[in-house]
């Protein structure tokens, strides 16, 4: 009785954290994810559209390869989340939870905006887009340091802090939206300066999005070599790993979080301002489309990584396009790309699970 | 009486008891059993696997390999809910609490009982047993307002309260004042003269021989025996316990041109909570010396080191004379980087190897680059000097590693601290405070230390030490600083003091009190 | 003018009574669940698939039906969210921020798919989802509330899902504070490794707690949606509630009796533009950013004060695993 309670009782499975991982045996099981999370959001969609699945991952390859046009705007998406998710980065590896980039690149845009309309007609060219990349910049700094401060200080939980200063920044712009809109009371400002194009980032060549995209890969690269290679870098991963232990070698706690959310939220205002002189030549409370929500999955996904996030954000944005391909050619509503996206990033938040630890079964002995 | 509940079989037998974590072996075919009425020591290092071990009968862990026996009874002890099933039950070393919840909340956590929540009429059962074993408690108290001997007793009536005839104590001594190990002592004899079987863990030879009945001990995760407290002494229960028998043959040079080199004047400093932790500190540390500091754990030893190292807010002076021109610095109120800017090479051993020496998810070069990662103009950093030490750091200290490249915390304790001391030493310091740098270290490891700390004092350093064995402290420093409740009891020659000596000046401040406590 | 402002400050509340309660039996198992708003979104669909579908198939309504129905499906469907959430945070160990942010977008994804894709999905040639007649009978308020002035206008003039979000406030604060299992779960928000050593299922107390949790937030949506918006489905419609419920969480302090009064309060500051003379658009969303500003400056002070008492559950966010070390 007692040993075969014992047999019954005994746990079917143990779970052990892995020492180590050989890199190929990690990246197969990545792999195996999307894949499993690609057949996954295959069996939806075609119990939504009754088409045929290989037919529907093509039109999703359509969608976001099929012109010249897309793979532009491919590109461009790419370029903006990936921007966000680099701003969120460093704050990320000092494991301060930013989750408030979303309102970081709204006062952003905001703040370009306001050049964009206040100073269209006074100010040449050249000077109105200096003013407008010092004061986006500065706009993205202010927004994210303020919870930072509080944190540093008080340790105010920066999660919930940074999720709220989003809302506050959607109203401001919802705020300034009004005032600004054309024609009054419409509710939406239009294009700005559409016909003398001030503060419009340039085009280079005929291609309008180019300087985006360049913009933020340099950003990308200064971003790996500032992470890996900067004293700055450093701190900020000390402070992550342990607060004591920078306290003990010396590092400023306080100046390094609120340093890096100067950073953090500067690059998301960079964002802001790529988005509106550089994308949309409006604003709205959409301006962001979620971004700063999405950025943060990219850079985890990425293990804050930049060069990683590359390849992470552009998954999310390739299934993106792909499901919004989709919901066009069966005239389905456009969030079906949410749907997919958040199928994908589930499965590979869950894999990363098997990177991390062994299962180990218990072998049934027969007795 | 005892000879009533006595039975025939062990209250609890382990047979053949592995645990791996990774590649670290913590238990390694470990067999052992107490009967009803008895109380077994188990005995052994820092590290040497007791903890686990107790770990596995309290269902926190479960083991790779062997069985575990209750009453002669196969059982599988899958998660502490068994554990308590089979009448175990555990004092960790690290309390179980919840800090916002009162005693009673705690007490009463996790039972399986049927009918009404009713909180008062649980306060009172709490009271009747604190009244049966003579226990102090106030059962609505939260347990953030408790002192550390009032939330161990909430540890044992919780148990008690399970009607637990298995007790597990991990080092519950560790913590106490002489008075309160005393009466903890009579509680637990009451027990077993109940019929309980108790299982005490502790690394303290006084103890052992004056409470239990036999010692199970535990020598590197392996099993090395039991004996019978009456047929032994501390030399074979040290003998048992290190593998082979050490004599402490450190070789202590004697003091060479010594000079102030670092002055503590009425230091005091209160924890967040704003409990005073030291009270009054006023003691000089001298070049070429190695001051070493004893007291109970949890003294303020803590505390001192880092207020020293300007990591505490202080009340006091503390005052640095340059070595060469003789210049006396301020470095109270000073952070880390303001003392290093102020030319003060000042190197610190502490406690937390890993939460605050080092950075366990770094690798060896990053770690030892810690220190020095800051210096010179380039905003970015350069690698090759960090790189050249811990080549040099593993080949004279002969740490054991993978590569440069593998993260510390995959290292053992012993290389760990070999990298962390040797980091320190490596900034040529002219004070080094190094707080239980041999705690969970072999012999071998313990004896590098010894060295290293020795080399320094001959270099003309002043070393500062922190020990918790006695006999250490007394065959390695030159003074001994003793601490009890934060202050200064006593400051003694090493040469000429007796352990017996240092013994009562840990505990003296602490009988004042009590004593005046008393009177009023 | 009072009577009316507060109605629909409570109507407006209530919603987020529903999210907040359904949070703090989260996150008192320390799972922060930044899906809520997601898991709202869901529910609501859930409940407005399931009218649609009754209506749509039944020539004449049953009234325990109509309410019964609606209510499975949302039950069902946030029931599902919270699994999810589980599965990857507590079994999977995954990190509990991006999990809840996926959840968001996946559930608002599901909730503006279906809510604009549902017709077509169904083969049914409806121009847009109107639910009048299910929401009806949601709105159902006692007869009499109308013959006892601003008191029935304030009181009793609601449907039953605003009473139910009181009953089910009152009901986890009681269970939080008066039971056994209120006192487990608060343990495993506390110091899940104490718990667990206690012999309390960790494991379970977060998966039962989260998806409890889930399964009430989600009856926020389907309250929105049949009280609020009487049935009518926009994409959209629904904004920023979830968070705005986030927000009301720590405003509560972690208590589900004192959210009741914060939510009156949250709803009241949502519509207070409309009761404030010659204010234009913009002013109103000026306005409508005072709830959001007013949990910030409670998140601060709360902080600073460092009550033991007013502080978020100790292992909030954190993952637990026994056996590491």
């Amino acid at each position: 009785m007692t040993e075969q309670e014992a047999v019954i009782r005994e746990p079917r499975f143990t779970i052990a954290k892995r020492t180590s991982i050989v890199w190929w045996k990690a990246w197969l099981i990545r792999l195996c994810a999307i894949v499993l999370a690609l057949i996954c959001s295959g069996v939806v969609s075609y119990l939504i559209t009754r088409d045929n699945p290989l037919s529907i991952y093509a039109v999703m390859l359509d969608g976001a390869f099929g012109t010249k046009r897309r793979i532009w705007g491919l590109m461009q998406n790419l370029a903006m989340l990936l921007c966000v998710s680099i701003a969120v980065t460093p704050a990320f590896k000092m494991r301060f939870w930013n989750i408030g980039a979303e309102g970081q690149v709204l006062v952003g845009g905001l703040a370009s905006a306001a050049c964009m309309i206040l100073f269209g007609e006074t100010l040449p060219n050249a000077v109105l887009l200096l003013v407008m990349f010092i004061t986006s910049i500065a706009a993205g700094a202010v927004w994210a340091v303020i919870p930072a401060v509080f944190r540093a200080r008080w340790r105010t939980n920066e999660t919930l802090f940074t999720l709220m200063m989003n809302y506050i920044a959607i109203q401001l712009v919802a705020f300034f939206v009004y005032k600004w809109s054309v024609p009054k009371g419409s509710g939406q400002v239009g294009v700005i300066n559409r016909a003398s194009r001030a503060g419009w980032l340039p085009a280079i060549g005929n291609n309008d999005y180019l300087l985006n995209i360049l913009i933020v890969f340099l950003v990308t690269a200064i971003m790996y070599v500032y992470l890996r290679y900067s004293k700055h870098g450093f701190e900020i991963s000390v402070v992550g790993e342990s607060e004591n232990t920078a306290r003990y070698i010396g590092i400023p706690v306080q100046k390094v979080i609120l340093r890096t959310m100067l950073i953090s939220g500067a690059i998301s205002g960079l964002a802001g301002l790529l988005l509106v002189a550089g994308t949309d030549h409006t604003i709205s409370r959409d301006t962001a489309a979620g971004r700063g929500f999405t950025a943060i999955m990219v850079s985890w996904l990425a293990k804050f990584d930049p060069v990683f996030m590359i390849l992470t954000s552009f998954l999310i944005v390739f299934l993106e396009k792909g499901a919004t391909e989709i919901s066009t050619a069966f005239a389905l509503n456009e969030s079906f790309s949410d749907i997919i996206t958040g199928i994908i990033i589930f499965f590979i938040i869950g894999c990363e699970f098997f990177i991390q630890y062994t299962v180990k079964f218990k072998k049934k002995e027969a007795e | 009486m005892r000879e009533e509940v006595q039975r025939e079989v062990p209250a609890i037998r382990l047979e053949g008891i592995t645990k791996r974590f990774g590649n670290v072996t913590a238990n390694d075919h470990v067999s052992l059993h107490v009967d009803h009425g008895q109380i077994l020591s188990i005995l052994g290092e820092n590290g040497s696997g007791k903890t686990t071990l107790m770990n596995m009968i309290s269902g926190i862990y479960f083991p790779d390999e062997g069985q575990i026996f209750v009453d002669g009874r196969e059982v599988v002890i899958r998660s502490p809910k068994d554990a308590f099933r089979y009448k175990i039950g555990m004092i960790h070393q690290h309390f179980k609490l919840v800090d916002v919840f009162s005693a009673a909340e705690n007490i009463i956590l996790g039972l399986e009982e049927k009918g009404k929540y009713n909180i008062k009429q649980y306060t009172q059962r709490i009271r009747e047993l604190c009244e049966q074993y003579g226990f102090d408690l106030d059962p609505s108290r939260k347990v953030y307002e408790m002192s550390v001997s009032e939330k161990q007793t909430v540890e044992i009536i919780k148990a008690l309260y399970r009607g637990a005839d298995i007790l597990i104590l991990d080092e519950p001594t560790a913590v106490l004042t002489p008075q309160e190990t005393e009466k903890l002592f009579d509680i637990l004899r009451r027990m077993r003269d109940d019929g309980k079987a108790i299982i005490i863990i502790t690394h303290k030879l006084h103890e052992v021989l004056s409470l239990s009945d036999r010692v199970s001990v535990l020598c590197k995760g392996k099993y090395a025996g039991t004996v019978n407290t009456g047929e032994t002494n501390e030399a074979e229960l040290t003998e048992m316990m290190v593998g082979k028998k050490v004599s402490l043959n450190i070789e202590r040079s004697k003091v060479k041109d010594s000079k102030p080199r670092l002055m503590v004047t009425g230091l005091s400093c209160c924890d967040p909570e704003g409990t005073k932790i030291l009270k009054d500190i006023t003691f000089t540390a001298n070049s070429g010396e190695i001051l070493g500091i004893a007291g109970i754990a949890g003294s303020g030893q803590r505390e001192l080191l880092e207020a020293i190292a300007g990591l505490q807010e202080v009340e006091g002076e503390i005052t640095y004379i340059q070595p060469k021109t003789g210049e006396k610095e301020n470095l109270r109120g000073k952070t880390p980087l303001q003392i290093r800017d102020l030319g003060v090479r000042l190197s610190f051993v502490p406690e937390d190897r890993l939460g605050m020496g080092m950075v366990g998810n770094m690798d060896l070069v990053d770690n030892v680059m810690l220190r020095s990662y800051s210096k010179g103009k380039s905003a970015f950093l350069d690698r090759s000097d960090s790189r050249e030490l811990t080549d040099k750091l593993i080949r004279e200290l002969e740490i054991v590693t993978p590569s440069v490249a593998t993260p510390v915390r995959r290292l053992s304790g012993g290389n760990v601290q070999k990298v962390l001391v040797g980091r320190e030493i490596a900034a040529a310091p002219t004070v080094l405070m190094a707080a239980y740098p041999v705690r969970g270290l072999d012999i071998n490891a313990s004896f590098t230390i010894y060295r290293l700390l020795n080399q320094q004092k001959e270099n003309g350093t002043a070393v500062i030490f922190v020990g918790e064995d006695l006999d250490v402290l007394l065959a390695l420093s030159d003074r001994i600083m003793v601490i009890s409740s934060g202050r200064i009891s006593g400051i003694v020659d090493a040469r000429s003091a007796s352990k017996e000596e240092i013994g009562l000046l840990m505990t003296r401040n602490v009988k004042e009190k009590e004593e005046g406590g008393e009177e009023q | 003018m009072w009577a009316d402002f507060l109605q629909r400050a409570i109507m407006q509340g209530i919603p987020l009574l529903y999210g907040s309660t359904g949070e703090i039996m989260t996150e008192k198992s320390g799972n922060l669940n930044l899906g809520i708003p997601g898991i709202m979104y869901v529910g609501g669909i859930g409940g407005v698939i399931g009218a649609f579908l009754y209506e749509q198939n039944t020539a004449v309504l049953n009234p325990f039906l109509a309410v019964f129905l609606p209510l499975m499906c949302s039950i069902l469907a946030s029931l599902l969210m919270g699994l999810i959430y589980c599965f990857l945070t507590v079994s999977l160990r995954a990190n509990q921020n991006v999990t809840g942010l996926a959840l968001t977008t996946f559930g608002v994804g599901i909730g503006n798919f279906f809510g604009g894709s549902l017709a077509k999905l169904a083969g049914s040639d409806v121009p847009s989802i109107n639910l009048t007649a299910t929401s009806n009978y949601f709105r159902q308020s006692l007869p009499f509330a109308k013959d006892l002035g601003w008191f029935g206008q304030i009181f009793l003039s609601h449907g039953f899902l605003t009473y139910l979000a009181i009953a089910i406030a009152l009901g986890c604060s009681f269970v939080l504070t008066k039971t056994r299992v209120g006192l487990y779960l608060r343990a495993v928000g506390e110091n899940p490794a104490t718990a667990d050593a206690a012999g309390i299922s960790v494991g379970t107390y977060k998966y039962l707690a989260t998806c409890i949790g889930s399964v009430i937030a989600g009856l926020g949506g389907l309250s929105y949606v049949m009280d609020y918006a009487n049935g009518v489905w926009s994409n959209d419609g629904f904004g920023d509630r979830g968070w705005l419920a986030i927000a009301l969480v720590i405003f509560a302090v972690w208590r589900p009796n004192l959210s009741i009064l914060g939510s009156i309060l949250f709803g009241g500051l949502y519509i207070i533009h409309n009761y404030i003379p010659d204010l234009d658009v913009s002013g109103q969303e000026l306005f409508k950013m005072i709830p959001y500003l007013v949990t910030i400056v409670f998140l601060v002070v709360t902080s600073i004060g460092r009550k033991r008492e007013a502080q978020p559950p100790a292992s909030l966010g954190l993952p637990y695993f026994r056996e590491e070390r």
